[in-house]
């Protein structure tokens, strides 16, 4: 009994003794990620939640900086300001255009790129990059000179035609250069998804009698499809808030972004705050649809 | 009897004419020509790179033959896309569609044919209860095992009901178990189906388990042809006869003959004989002679003076269960490995033991003999 309860004994105090470290240890085991990782949500997240709730202000004055009060003012007369319903027509066709232009194109060429060998291949798979690493200020100077001098300068109709003609700033430059800097992105993404690809699928699908084309749609696509639908998603977004490329060569067109900076040296509107916070919302909206798609495929 | 020399015209399902396919500065096959039989169970077997693979996906439409001609059920395919051949494949990694649920997988054969869609719906059922899968219609394929994968990929393939079914390495993922009971599976199917099977494996035991004829494969080309007994009885090359079972295999010279035998010297003046028709006018040659057919005998036992004898020292002795597999060093210095059943065996240790002086006899028709590898190209069959 004695050399039994002696033990028993000995234990909770040893137990005590180690208690206070361990608990620290536990606590900072259990909240140090969560903690963490809600800091650098916070920081992702705090300009956009700002710029929400600054949609919602009822301010004074032009400028929409000093918090006066809540009103619904903003998202009652979203796009009342002179200009703004045109930059945001402008803006969004753009972006679908552009978006489904480049997207075509990069899928085509993220295929070939995976699927044949062929001269120059290793140069185009360097050269996709280069785009994306050409600083933007760059690529839209560089654009700008290219259509101001396109077509017919030094030629015989020099001075007859004037220059820029072919290409006049506007929204088909736009259009150009916003296809071209997307290209890179979508290649890149559906580039990823096709590497993944198991060949075999494609001859099974054509061993069970299915040939190029019904295989593509059949098999190929719906599979790469993913990559295509983030791609696309992805070429969206860069188009719609793309400012510099654009602002080289949009000549007297305005998108939203060139709007805003066009507004911004006069007056600071709510309705900046309120078509933002729409694309900002259209956009998880978009995320979360193809999340639930995503989760209903793999069910 | 006149009959005997009437062959049963049997219909040819696959043919193969001097069929080359070469990458690079190799051939990958190596002109070969061969026929598959209708409604047959026809194995090519062969280790990696032996050109197996290759063969099979020529067959199958996904690989141009460099030079030579593919037939099937006498209609030169050659240069037909694999959409229009009328052959299916299993792949070896079954390559299910994984967007599709396995009822879409199944039907897509039939999809692409423009099979009314009640037809479609009850050949799948009838196909998924032949490979024992009925009710997963609805699941996706990675909601599925190994084993059941493989099933679906058979069934999409059967349902089409092409004139061959292309088999490469079905089983090759599964673990041993359920190999070997797909073999047993794979094989009623096929007597169920009453299509032609054309399957590649590396496995001999899988070849010969199945098939009715087996190619054997190295280096681009078949070394024999044949039922899966005379391949393994009367192998006709060195490398059939090691790579199909294990073999002994003793180099001597030809030296007279007795009866219907031929006389063989080996190097240690041993003499062995061998059916006399099996040595074609060589002198040089190499006989063999399979391990459980090879009995274990003291010193001083009788053996029957027309078999062949050979004297050793054990030298290794494992303990197998079924059998006991020993290794006795001939006196010429070859190592011989010699299987004897323990049918009489219970834990009393093994008869033998390692240094046992043993002579090993063997009678002289379970000789074989054989040659170097590479035969003349086609002059098999």
């Amino acid at each position: 009994m004695t050399a039994l309860s002696q033990p028993v004994a000995d234990v909770p105090v040893k137990a005590a003794s180690r208690r206070p470290p361990r608990r620290i240890f536990h606590t900072i085991d259990h909240w140090a990620l969560p903690g963490f990782t809600l800091l650098a949500i916070g920081y992702l997240l705090i300009p956009i939640v700002v710029m929400i709730i600054f949609s919602f202000n009822d301010y004074q004055g032009k400028f929409n900086f000093v918090w006066h009060g809540f009103t619904l003012q903003g998202w009652l007369h979203p796009f009342d300001w002179p200009g703004l319903p045109d930059a945001i027509k402008t803006s969004l066709l753009i972006a679908v255009l552009s978006t489904v232009g480049s997207t075509i194109l990069g899928t085509f060429i993220g295929l070939a790129l995976t699927r044949y060998n062929f001269r120059g291949r290793g140069a185009i798979n360097g050269l996709i990059f280069l785009p994306m690493a050409t600083p933007e200020i760059v690529m839209g100077s560089s654009l700008l000179t290219l259509f101001v001098n396109s077509g017919l300068q030094g030629g015989m109709l020099n001075g007859i035609v004037p220059k820029g003609v072919l290409f006049p700033l506007g929204f088909t430059t736009i259009l150009i250069a916003h296809i071209m800097f997307n290209i890179s992105y979508v290649v890149v993404t559906v580039k990823a998804r096709i590497a993944g690809f198991d060949r075999r699928l494609e001859e099974a699908a054509m061993d069970l009698g299915a040939d190029e084309l019904t295989t593509f749609w059949k098999v190929t696509f719906p599979l790469i499809f993913p990559g295509v639908l983030a791609a696309g998603l992805l070429a969206f977004s860069l188009s719609i808030d793309d400012f510099i490329i654009t602002s080289f060569v949009s000549g007297t067109t305005n998108t939203f972004p060139i709007w805003v900076y066009s507004v911004i040296k006069n007056a600071l509107p709510v309705q900046i705050n309120v078509v933002g916070s729409m694309v900002f919302l259209g956009a998880v909206l978009i995320v979360g649809l193809s999340n639930i798609r995503q989760a209903r495929a793999n069910r | 009897m006149p009959q005997e020399f009437v062959e049963p015209v049997s219909e040819i399902d696959v043919r193969l004419v001097d069929v080359v396919k070469r990458f690079g500065d190799s051939n990958a096959v190596d002109h070969i020509s061969l026929d598959v039989k209708d409604g047959e169970f026809f194995s090519l077997l062969g280790p990696s790179g032996c050109g197996k693979t290759t063969t099979l996906r020529m067959i199958g439409g996904f690989e141009q033959p460099t030079s030579g001609l593919i037939e099937l059920q006498g209609q030169d395919v050659t240069w037909l896309p694999s959409y229009k051949r009328n052959v299916n494949t299993v792949f070896q990694s079954y390559a299910l569609f994984p967007h599709l649920t396995i009822e879409e997988n199944v039907a897509f054969g039939l999809r692409r044919k423009k099979v009314k869609d009640a037809e479609v719906k009850s050949r799948v059922t009838d196909m998924l209860k032949l490979v024992e899968l009925p009710g997963f219609e609805r699941r996706k394929p990675n909601q599925i095992s190994g084993g059941q994968a493989q099933r679906v990929a058979l069934a999409r393939a059967l349902i089409n009901r092409p004139a061959v079914l292309l088999l490469d390495e079905p089983l090759g993922a599964l673990d041993l178990k359920l190999r070997k009971q797909m073999q047993v599976e794979l094989k009623r199917i096929q007597r169920e189906v009453g299509i032609t099977f054309l399957y590649v494996t590396h496995d001999q035991e899988e070849a010969m388990t199945m098939s009715d004829r087996i190619a054997v494969m190295n280096n681009g080309q078949y070394e024999q042809l044949g039922d899966p007994e005379s391949l393994y009885e009367r192998p006709q090359t060195r490398f059939v006869a090691s790579f199909l079972g294990v073999s002994n295999l003793l180099a001597g010279t030809v030296d007279g003959s007795a009866d219907s035998f031929a006389l063989i010297k080996l190097a240690d003046d041993t003499r062995l004989r061998v059916p006399a028709g099996l040595v074609d006018g060589n002198t040089q040659i190499e006989v063999g002679i399979r391990p459980e057919k090879v009995r274990m005998n003291r010193a001083d036992d009788p053996i029957p003076a027309a078999a062949n004898q050979l004297e050793g020292v054990v030298s290794d002795v494992s303990y197998l269960g079924v059998s006991t597999q020993y290794i006795v060093a001939s006196r010429g210095g070859i190592p011989m490995t010699v299987y004897e059943q323990n049918v009489e065996r219970t834990n009393h240790g093994s008869l033998y033991h390692q240094g046992d002086q043993v002579r090993l006899s063997w009678l002289p028709e379970h000789t074989f003999v054989v040659r170097g590898s590479a035969p003349a190209a086609g002059s098999v069959e």
